[in-house]
């Protein structure tokens, strides 16, 4: 179909009118979707127990789960802690900006 | 100096003026004025992407700066306890009802990142807890951090048994 259509007018005649233009979607529906992870980074200065604490208000885990989250961060540095939709990503990461933690929200890749 | 749970309180008996003193420093300690690197630290990026960035800086950052001020007002009103000369300072008690405890962790941790901030201390000397004596400004640093540090252990160990 070509950008000009015919269209038949009520008393007979054609009359000739624009076809909308369609503008391009710059995010595919993948990239949209991609999940979001809540990342929390290593600091020397807070306390092992005190990240152990935060990371069970945050996110609810148990005791063994968060220590091993907050282990993961003292020995490589880094921990993903959570993964999914942005929203809620974002509001992990407020929360533990909150406690002074490093965090950081990350598209998975 | 002695710290125990009192009912509804954590109570700090027998304190000298020195760390009665220490306590008192903390809501200026964790004054990040004059400091960049500091602010930096406690309001940090949540992301490598400059959106995100730039709608945080004006939709969450002025809320966490609130909880802060909040947090160390809630501890410079319970400090007030320890208002009075050097001498008046002698063998005091400080009392801080349970329901500040998450305003203290987060003043303490305020204190102890703007300080760690400050004086740039490496991972080593932060973990060097038995450091002494005191002869700078920057070993009193090290030191506040630390006495903020078993505060802060204290704290959580309490608030964790409630």
């Amino acid at each position: 179909m070509s950008a000009v259509s015919a269209v038949q007018l009520e008393h007979g005649s054609t009359s000739t009118v624009e076809a909308p233009v369609r503008e391009t979607e710059t995010r595919s529906e993948a990239e949209l979707d991609l999940p979001w992870q809540v990342v929390v980074h290593n600091d020397p200065v807070n306390l092992m127990t005190y990240v152990t604490m935060v990371f069970q208000r945050v996110f609810g885990y148990p005791r063994e789960k968060a220590e091993q989250h907050m282990l993961e961060v003292h020995q490589k540095g880094r921990s993903i802690l959570w993964c999914g939709v942005r929203e809620r990503a974002e509001f992990y990461v407020q929360q533990l900006h909150g406690y002074l933690l490093l965090a950081t929200l990350e598209k998975v890749v | 100096m002695e710290i125990c749970r009192e009912g509804e309180a954590l109570q700090i008996s027998g304190l000298d003026p020195f760390l009665a003193e220490l306590l008192r420093q903390i809501p200026a300690s964790a004054n990040t004025e004059g400091a960049p690197e500091a602010e930096a630290r406690l309001f940090t990026e949540p992301s490598i992407e400059k959106e995100i960035c730039a709608e945080w800086k004006s939709y969450v950052e002025p809320g966490l700066r609130r909880l802060f001020r909040n947090a160390t007002e809630t501890v410079a009103a319970d400090l007030e306890q320890l208002n009075g000369n050097e001498k008046s300072l002698h063998n005091r008690t400080l009392k801080i009802p349970f329901e500040h405890a998450d305003a203290w962790l987060n003043a303490l941790n305020q204190a102890r990142l703007v300080i760690a901030t400050k004086y740039e201390f490496s991972d080593e000397e932060l973990n060097d807890h038995d450091r002494s004596p005191i002869g700078s400004r920057r070993d009193l640093g090290l030191f506040q951090i630390n006495f903020y540090g078993f505060l802060q252990e204290f704290i959580l160990r309490e608030t964790q048994a409630a």
